[in-house]
């Protein structure tokens, strides 16, 4: 087996999920691992792929390709496992990665199995697994040829720094499909985050429409600042304006893993679920007894999070007092 | 100007996988993916009231797929396209995107568009396939549209934020939900639904052989179907005025305050 893997960077840092998927894939016992980097500036990045398992690192550093576009990606993908005759290309999912794959598979008429939590090699054979159907049953996937695509959900793998040496380092040049060269990033509006980072909080408490006004996120606030942790939000109430992009947690917006989790009137929306169910421990709040988010909790509270957050926090703090 | 939207009829309520073929169950009540129903309204948004933009809906799937187009319709797009056949069972991203991709082709529209995830398979890709097919740039998780001048500018959402991107047409773009409400079909929109061009093509009708698709020709497979590891010993209470306490004691157990 030969395995390649899609490596994301954001500024000057490897993505924690793609790491994650390289030390996986260095772990799986199919032999050297390789991973293609993409971006402006990016070959000063490649030494630190060698920690997390990467032999060797292909390298596109062009100035031209930082914008987050999958089509170019694409190209530089297709070149490298044609040439480096690869037989497994893995990615985490990301809005980059999930297009820059299923653009990869139609290029080279290659299996593409998506949302998997786990990978494993079985008598030689890479198997996929794949909860479905709101994670009501797990599925085991495999490919009937090489190249083999592999798209892992957010947060499937931790990313440890291994004792891994300083890989070998490659320049591709590419050249472009002229359709790859459409789109292009004309701005970009990042909102940094103020306080701790949603992303390496051990608690998160999270605040969806249920709380019922803006106002209401100091529950949350208060919560969180008794547990010791981050405040997080879902897409629906950043769009309405009452938190800041920074904390939205989801499919797009953060994906969080921490230990324990707290969503208060949230309902569960794929678009949420996405971004937290990997978390240790998920305790939910919300009036409706029906709410999916009650579907992936370990303690679920049918109850009115007016009533029950400010006794919750009260109860903490004498906790963590005495 | 041509608007083509690409949709899926996904099984309702709770749906199962058959043992059997392993196969999603779609032998039950289906309805129009939820998520595709943004895409519809964004196309009639961009119709607006220009007579000269048709609004195609195309969808590959079996015969009762007929339904979520003729929902489309009675929302307000003007023709359906139904790719139905048989041999189309069982197809994975590969051998879909090839249908898809010859059918869209051969109505050359200047933008297509996708709904940001199948509600049934959770997937989330298919537009990347198809405008590579296609050979025309693709933008996803667009939060806003706008044409102007022969282009498309599209904010993008990401886990970082947002960027505008802007595109040349012909291009595909899949919408996030996060990007309109779609309407309800009007009483007036589903009588005249029934009058509206409606199109039904075959495998062999696009020049598309057997083994290209369905199981054939695809590249995954499924292998086995198994439960999933449960949460543990995952309980759910409902608040007796004493919520607060068993919440502290169900954290204090776990460690975590």
């Amino acid at each position: 087996m030969s395995v390649l893997v899609f490596l994301e960077h954001h500024g000057t840092e490897l993505q924690k999920g793609s790491l994650g998927v390289l030390a996986k894939a260095a772990t799986l016992g199919g032999g050297d691992v390789a991973a293609v980097l993409v971006g402006g500036g990016v070959s000063s990045l490649a030494p630190e792929a060698g920690k997390f398992g990467a032999a060797k690192v292909y390298v596109v550093d062009d100035d031209s390709l930082e914008p987050p576009l999958p089509q170019a990606r694409v190209d530089v993908l297709a070149k490298v496992v044609r040439d480096g005759g690869y037989d497994t290309v893995l990615f985490a999912n990301s809005v980059l990665a999930a297009d820059a794959a299923a653009g990869l598979a139609a290029r080279l008429d290659a299996g593409l199995n998506w949302d998997l939590v786990d990978v494993e090699l079985r008598d030689g054979e890479l198997v996929g697994k794949r909860p479905a159907l709101q994670d009501s049953v797990l599925v085991d996937v495999g490919w009937k040829a090489a190249p083999r695509l592999a798209l892992f959900r957010a947060g499937s793998f931790d990313a440890p720094e291994g004792a891994g040496g300083e890989p070998e380092v490659e320049n591709v040049t590419v050249e472009l499909e002229d359709y790859s060269r459409g789109a292009k990033v004309v701005s970009q509006e990042q909102e940094e985050s103020s306080g701790p980072s949603i992303e390496d909080a051990d608690v998160i408490v999270a605040g969806g429409r249920g709380l019922g006004a803006p106002e209401n996120f100091t529950l949350a606030e208060e919560l969180a600042r008794a547990l010791g942790g981050a405040v997080g939000a879902t897409r629906a109430v950043v769009d309405a304006g009452w938190y800041p992009y920074a904390a939205q947690i989801g499919q797009t917006g953060k994906v969080v893993s921490p230990k324990l989790y707290v969503a208060l009137g949230i309902s569960g929306a794929i678009q949420h679920k996405v971004g937290m169910q990997s978390s240790n421990v998920i305790v939910a709040i919300n009036k409706d007894p029906n709410a999916p988010i009650f579907e992936f909790s370990d303690l679920g509270v049918v109850g009115d999070v007016h009533e029950i957050v400010p006794k919750l926090t009260e109860l903490v703090q004498q906790r963590k007092g005495s | 100007m041509k608007v083509a939207v690409c949709v899926k009829h996904v099984p309702e309520g709770s749906p199962r996988l058959d043992p059997g073929s392993k196969r999603l169950d779609r032998s039950g009540e289906g309805a129009l993916n939820h998520f595709d129903a943004n895409a519809v309204e964004e196309a009639l948004r961009l119709k607006g009231s220009d007579a000269d933009t048709e609004v195609l809906v195309v969808s590959l799937g079996p015969a009762k797929a007929a339904d979520s187009l003729r929902k489309a319709l009675a929302m307000g797009a003007d023709r359906a396209l139904h790719v139905s056949d048989d041999g189309v069972a069982g197809s994975d991203l590969v051998a879909t995107s090839k249908v898809l991709a010859k059918a869209l082709g051969r109505e050359s529209p200047d933008l297509v568009l996708f709904g940001q995830q199948a509600s049934d398979s959770d997937g989330a890709v298919l537009w990347a396939a198809v405008a590579e097919r296609l050979r025309r740039p693709v933008v996803s998780q667009a939060a806003e549209l706008s044409l102007a001048e022969g282009a498309l500018r599209v904010k993008r959402q990401t886990e970082f934020g947002y960027d505008v991107i802007e595109a040349p047409l012909p291009a595909v773009v899949a919408v996030s939900d996060a990007i309109n409400e779609p309407r309800y079909p009007s009483l007036k929109g589903i009588m005249g639904a029934k009058k509206k061009p409606f199109d039904t093509v075959s495998l062999a009708d696009l020049g598309i052989e057997a083994g290209e698709v369905g199981e054939a020709g695809s590249q995954t497979e499924v292998l086995a179907l198994s439960e999933p590891p449960s949460r543990g010993d995952a309980r759910k209470i409902e608040d007796d005025g004493n919520a607060a306490q068993a919440i502290v004691d169900f954290l204090a157990e776990k460690r975590l305050v």
